[in-house]
């Protein structure tokens, strides 16, 4: 079962794709130009302090707003592991497996972690917080088939017969 | 067993006679929307999936709203990444200054009810008001169905809203649907479909059931879906044959829930900072002083909602420390207003008529705002940073509500 640990970063509810990356710089050239960006309205410092393998830890109904996939791009591309939250958006959610970005609910986690904390994730099983175990669900099966092949992406080459 | 709107649709798109709530389906794309904004990233993950060819370009409708005019230099490389990919692959419905997306495809007739329709925007919803399935996804998936014309979807729950009885003469559909999503929460309504139904709803124009399925994603909804009638087809230019007449909800329809309300009950009400479902009456916010009032975007920028300021605005001033920003949703009733006259009066009261388009609701271009300052607006949106800097303070409100406000330079109940 695959397993990882990260430092973590807590967020409230309903952090919309606004926060995540402003429409001002949606329309540059690469997400490399925007991850600079991210979260800016709400904790401008954060991009610059996100390091690779980070978690976030956030409230009800992440990413909801707009379909802006450059908001899980961004979030990917500045390092995040992956997002644990109470709920998400439904589009946020899409797009994000979509990209490979790893999306977990779980309803408690929030209550009990702190920013900084350490925490463990055992992929389909649970979530390690100092010893408390919060255990999570498997997504379903066409997800996990996207997720397998590496992103929409990766699944419509193969479909098209490219091996990349 | 009966079945809800969206289950009808769904299954009749897939050619079967029913479908349940939690099943995941493939379904057949009637029609695909992207605008302007997704544009270099749609090409690119469609380039990058490696497809030769678009499977439909007749389905494809391109629309450049957000970036249009140019506000800055490098927006014009999403119009020239548009054309050469419709050049390249034969699309011809690109409108390149006609006005917002979600306005358009309902407006020049590129929906219909029944349809399934995606769009690489959120408020992809709004054409639940004719009694399609429609709803936003990223560009990714865009490009996929770019390339194989069908997309899976899983059937989604459906809550009930049935009002019932005359709205106050004060109160516009816009008020309805604040209420609905305070009382549902920003969440209220994720993963799930809005069904709404009623005797109010039947009286609403096509008009006022675009705003409130436009905003039914600021709930979490799905997508909306409203009954198709004698108005609809109307203003689809259509008869409606017997698939679409029956898409209603039938008695024996299993519903998630049903919010029923009386349509006398409701009061103006507006989305205060910086939560959409942060819902007060009017009257509790009174007095509060503001710096501009925007009256425009696909959730409030029609015709109706332009007459309806103006009969506000009709011989009085706009406060004069309030900068009023008017934006038709497009090009047509850009035009409808300038020839009813309604243009003139908001101008002599002392607003700015700017070209349609997304612009200030997107906190692009056209009146951006700063720290400190308070807006009026009548679109769908009041996140933090939403129309300018994270310190600027947005009150969602209707057409009528905001018109009150520009004159009084202060919220006050219309």
């Amino acid at each position: 079962m695959e397993q990882f640990t990260g430092r973590v970063w807590v967020l409230g509810d309903d952090i919309d794709t606004d926060i995540i990356i402003p429409t001002e710089y949606l329309a540059l050239k690469t997400i490399e130009d925007m991850k600079q960006y991210g979260f800016s309205p709400l904790r401008p410092e954060l991009a610059g302090q996100i390091q690779p393998g980070d978690i976030i830890v956030a409230g009800k109904n992440f990413g909801c707003g707009s379909s802006r996939e450059q908001a899980p791009e961004v979030v990917k591309a500045l390092g995040i592991r992956c997002v644990i939250a109470k709920s998400f958006a439904r589009i946020f959610f899409r797009n994000s497996i979509n990209n490979g970005l790893l999306l977990i609910e779980q309803p408690d986690l929030h209550d009990h972690v702190k920013e900084g904390d350490t925490i463990t994730v055992t992929v389909n099983q649970d979530v390690d917080h100092n010893g408390e175990k919060y255990p999570i669900a498997s997504l379903p099966d066409n997800l996990v088939e996207i997720l397998n092949a590496g992103g929409l992406v990766k699944a419509m080459q193969k479909r098209n017969g490219i091996h990349k | 067993m009966g079945q809800t709107i969206i289950e009808k649709i769904i299954a009749h798109n897939i050619g079967r006679e029913s479908v349940k709530p939690g099943e995941i389906v493939t379904v057949n794309v009637d029609r695909v929307m992207l605008d302007d904004i997704m544009m270099p990233f749609i090409v690119n993950k469609f380039n990058e999936m490696g497809f030769k060819k678009v499977w439909d370009p007749d389905k494809v409708v391109m629309i450049y709203d957000h970036l249009v005019p140019a506000s800055q230099q490098d927006d014009v490389r999403h119009y020239k990444v548009g054309d050469a990919f419709a050049e390249k692959y034969g699309m011809k419905h690109v409108h390149r200054s006609d006005g917002i997306c979600h306005q358009l495809m309902t407006e020049a007739g590129y929906v219909k009810p029944g349809d399934v329709v995606f769009g690489t925007d959120s408020h992809t919803t709004t054409y639940g008001c004719v009694g399609a399935f429609s709803t936003g996804i990223g560009y990714t998936e865009m490009a996929g169905i770019l390339g194989t014309g069908t997309l899976w979807v899983k059937v989604p729950e459906t809550i009930r809203v049935e009002i019932n009885g005359t709205l106050p003469e004060n109160v516009m559909s816009k008020d309805v649907i604040l209420r609905i999503i305070g009382d549902l929460g920003a969440d209220g309504a994720t993963y799930r479909a809005l069904e709404f139904s009623g005797s109010a709803i039947e009286n609403m124009t096509v008009a006022s059931r675009m705003t409130m399925a436009n905003m039914a994603i600021e709930a979490g909804a799905k997508c909306a879906t409203f009954t198709p009638d004698e108005k609809t087809a109307e203003y689809c230019e259509i008869e409606l044959n017997d698939f679409q007449k029956n898409l209603k909800g039938d008695a024996d329809a299993v519903y998630l829930k049903t919010l029923k309300y009386q349509a006398e009950d409701f009061v103006p009400v507006m989305a205060c900072p910086s939560q959409v479902d942060k819902i007060r009456n009017v009257t509790e916010v009174e007095g509060t002083v503001i710096d501009q009032v925007f009256l425009g975007s696909c959730t409030n920028g029609r015709l109706e909602d332009l007459r309806s300021a103006a009969e506000v605005l009709d011989g009085k001033k706009v406060a004069p420390f309030v900068k009023m920003i008017v934006t038709p949703a497009s090009r047509k009733v850009y035009e409808e207003a300038l020839r009813e006259g309604i243009l003139e009066k908001l101008i002599e009261a002392g607003a700015i008529v700017t070209h349609p388009g997304c612009g200030l609701c997107c906190g692009r271009t056209g009146g951006i705002l700063s720290d400190g300052e308070r807006v009026v607006a009548t679109n769908n949106r009041n996140f933090l940073g939403r129309m300018g800097t994270s310190k600027v303070e947005i009150y969602l409100a209707s057409p009528k509500t905001a018109a009150a406000c520009a004159i009084a330079g202060k919220i006050v109940n219309p």
